[in-house]
């Protein structure tokens, strides 16, 4: 409020000087100069983050301050040779319009956003993308099927021996048994889970952030990663524990394959954009891609601390292939109907009209 | 005060090669610098060791709390309640470990400042490219992708030796094309940025437009208020010999409050346009001169006639 007043009792007085001022350039200068000082106050607050010192009032008006000053510079570069004021014009306006166009949600805010509708319109934005890894994951799991069925000695080039552990061609069913069930008395679940998370949300960032080389290395992550379950798959069947393995790995796996594959599709996404970027400029269009694949990514490391949880937790503690499946399967329709058949909440679709409206 | 801000801040900003003009939403152009790669480098340096310290200091507490490496594996094992509290405690850490390799430049960019503590110790910020807003989505973009440029690198070559062949040869120098993008573009853009549409800009500095603050010239009011009109009055002729870049400098010498170039300025146009009778009155005939000479040129602008210097 007294901003505001005492904005009026300066222009009274400046009223005088106005006429006065002996130079056209002057007189223009004078007649803003107040709307000027009260924009910068009002920036100068706003930059030390003391967003609750600005009165509602000023709030309101900072956006039409900023664009009376912006045009104020743009007559100013034309006619005034006043250095000093173009100066001072070029650091306000530039000041200000970090200010006006900084970030405008704050990140609680953005989430609600983005679990609202953000990420399963992000998800289904790069739609394409998430079926062509999805083709490929499936024809990984055959390939890696295949290949050790052909050669069991390609089981070791897929799977390393110190992850194999018991896991070997010729092992017996109950030793292969032994690593599906009855491991709900090992410690350490919490800490397993938290591992697991850790380095499986590091990968999935890297096969996203490996898409800016046109793409090729997340897929070839994806490959990797998929063709040693299908050689697991392939030494489980051959013990006759598919079903078993299958839901072993379901438990979790509905929901970390699931993740590493959007996340695969993400670096697919971005590098499709840098190898055909279209009718558009190449940095726009990698930029547009890239904003799009963010915001996939967000998602696919919270999905991450999902399979997480349920590998490091509900695995050990379900103890049979039926109730593994069962969780397994629930949360696979859960993402499918989250991800491609939900349209966002009526706020936030309104919220998002009204913004592509803005531009 | 305000001469001595202008002295240091004119590097900064012709420094060449970093002015660059945006276009904002609105169409008003702005001019603004980038970061310069040196500032950049110096700010990644400083956020790293900010790092490097929060971690060492919350592994300290850590092992403190757990009361020294040797007996975790024993409480661990040991199924107690304590054993409990200690698999909690490694959780923590695991996660508290996850989140500053990533989280820690995404919390601070995402801020209203739109900078890391290093980058603003630095005096930049980061921007939107298009001259728009500046979205959370770009600040995540921008940081998913330090991990194949900056750490990853890192781990790789200090995990595994030169004699690892061939191999290690190409992934080093794949690395090496991520971590020495920024010096192959124009604007300084790491991979990051280009995937994001961002850049880093050095951020307005505050206390300079306070230097520049609107104190009326004392020339235009007491030349206006003065009844008989100014003391000093210029001819066409005496005022035609100057130009923009000439009355730019005399607005500088008449602006710097220690007065000590008054007098050779004088004494320079004094000389030039022929005429003497502001002896003893150098400021005062200085002041005249000003306003005339701005307000001829600045009627000569908008006519479309520019006179750059004096020699024009």
């Amino acid at each position: 409020m007294s901003g505001a007043v005492q904005h009026r009792e300066q222009s009274a007085s400046a009223l005088g000087a106005i006429e006065n001022a002996a130079l056209r350039s002057d007189r223009f200068r004078l007649e803003r100069e107040a709307d000027w000082q009260r924009l910068e106050a009002i920036v100068r607050k706003m930059e030390k983050g003391r967003l609750r010192k600005v009165s509602d009032e000023d709030l309101l008006a900072l956006p039409g301050l900023y664009r009376t000053a912006a045009s104020g510079l743009s007559v100013a570069r034309e006619t005034s040779l006043d250095a000093a004021t173009v100066a001072y014009l070029e650091t306000l306006v530039q000041r200000a319009w970090f200010v006006v166009y900084g970030p405008r949600t704050s990140l609680a805010g953005w989430l609600r956003g983005f679990f609202a509708g953000g990420w399963s319109a992000a998800v289904r934005a790069i739609g394409a993308d998430v079926a062509a890894c999805f083709a490929i994951l499936v024809a990984a799991v055959a390939a890696g099927w295949l290949l050790v069925a052909h050669d069991p000695e390609w089981y070791f080039a897929l799977v390393s021996r110190e992850m194999a552990g018991p896991r070997v061609p010729g092992a017996t069913p109950e030793i292969l048994r032994a690593t599906l069930f009855d491991n709900a008395d090992q410690g350490g679940l919490s800490v397993f889970a938290a591992q697991l998370f850790s380095n499986n949300a590091q990968v999935s960032i890297l096969a996203f952030a490996l898409g800016f080389a046109f793409g090729i290395p997340s897929v070839l992550l994806l490959v990797q990663n998929l063709a040693l379950l299908g050689a697991m798959l392939w030494l489980y069947s051959g013990a006759g524990l598919t079903l078993d393995f299958a839901g072993w790995i379901a438990v979790h796996g509905t929901t970390e394959i699931f993740a590493i594959l959007l996340s695969a599709a993400a670096g697919l996404h971005i590098g499709r954009a840098l190898a055909f970027p279209g009718p558009r400029p190449l940095l726009s269009a990698a930029a547009a891609a890239g904003q799009r694949a963010a915001v996939v990514m967000v998602g696919v490391v919270l999905m991450l601390v999902i399979a997480a949880l349920l590998e490091g937790f509900a695995r050990q503690l379900v103890d049979t292939t039926l109730g593994r499946f069962s969780i397994g399967g629930f949360m696979l329709v859960l993402w499918c109907a989250y991800f491609f058949a939900f349209p966002g909440t009526r706020h936030w679709r309104e919220e998002r009209i009204g913004e592509e409206g803005m531009r | 005060m305000a001469g001595k801000e202008r002295k240091t801040r004119r590097p900064r900003k012709e420094a060449p090669g970093l002015g660059r003009t945006l276009l904002t939403p609105e169409g008003i152009s702005l001019s603004i610098a980038i970061s310069s790669r040196g500032a950049r480098f110096g700010a990644l340096l400083l956020d790293l060791l900010f790092i490097g310290l929060l971690i060492t200091a919350l592994s300290v507490a850590f092992l403190f709390m757990a009361g020294g490496a040797a007996s975790i594996e024993r409480t661990l094992s040991s199924g107690t309640a304590s054993g409990h509290a200690l698999q909690f405690l490694i959780v923590v850490w695991l996660v508290v470990l996850f989140l500053f390799r990533n989280a820690y430049f995404l919390f601070f960019e995402l801020g209203p400042r739109g900078a890391t503590p290093g980058k603003r110790i630095n005096g930049i910020r980061i921007a939107a490219r298009d001259g728009g807003r500046l979205t959370p989505e770009m600040v995540i973009a921008r940081n998913l992708l330090r991990d194949i440029e900056l750490f990853l690198p890192i781990v790789f070559v200090a995990s595994a030796g030169a004699e690892s062949g061939l191999a290690w040869l190409a992934a080093t120098a794949w690395f090496l094309i991520f971590m020495l993008f920024p010096l192959f573009n124009r604007d300084g853009l790491r991979a990051g940025d280009v995937i994001a549409g961002s850049w880093v800009v050095q951020a307005p500095r505050p206390k300079l437009a306070k230097a520049l603050s609107l104190e009326a010239p004392a020339s235009v009011e007491r030349a206006a208020t003065m009844p008989e009109g100014p003391k000093y009055r210029f001819s066409e002729d005496e005022l035609a010999v100057y130009g923009e870049y000439e009355l730019q400098a005399l607005e500088r010498v008449l602006r710097d409050t220690r007065a000590k170039s008054i007098e050779p300025v004088y004494h320079t146009i004094s000389e030039k346009i022929g005429r003497n009778d502001g002896w003893g009155d150098e400021r005062a005939f200085l002041e005249a001169y000003y306003t005339q000479l701005r307000a001829r040129l600045e009627a000569g602008l908008r006519m479309g006639v520019r006179k750059a210097d004096k020699n024009t």
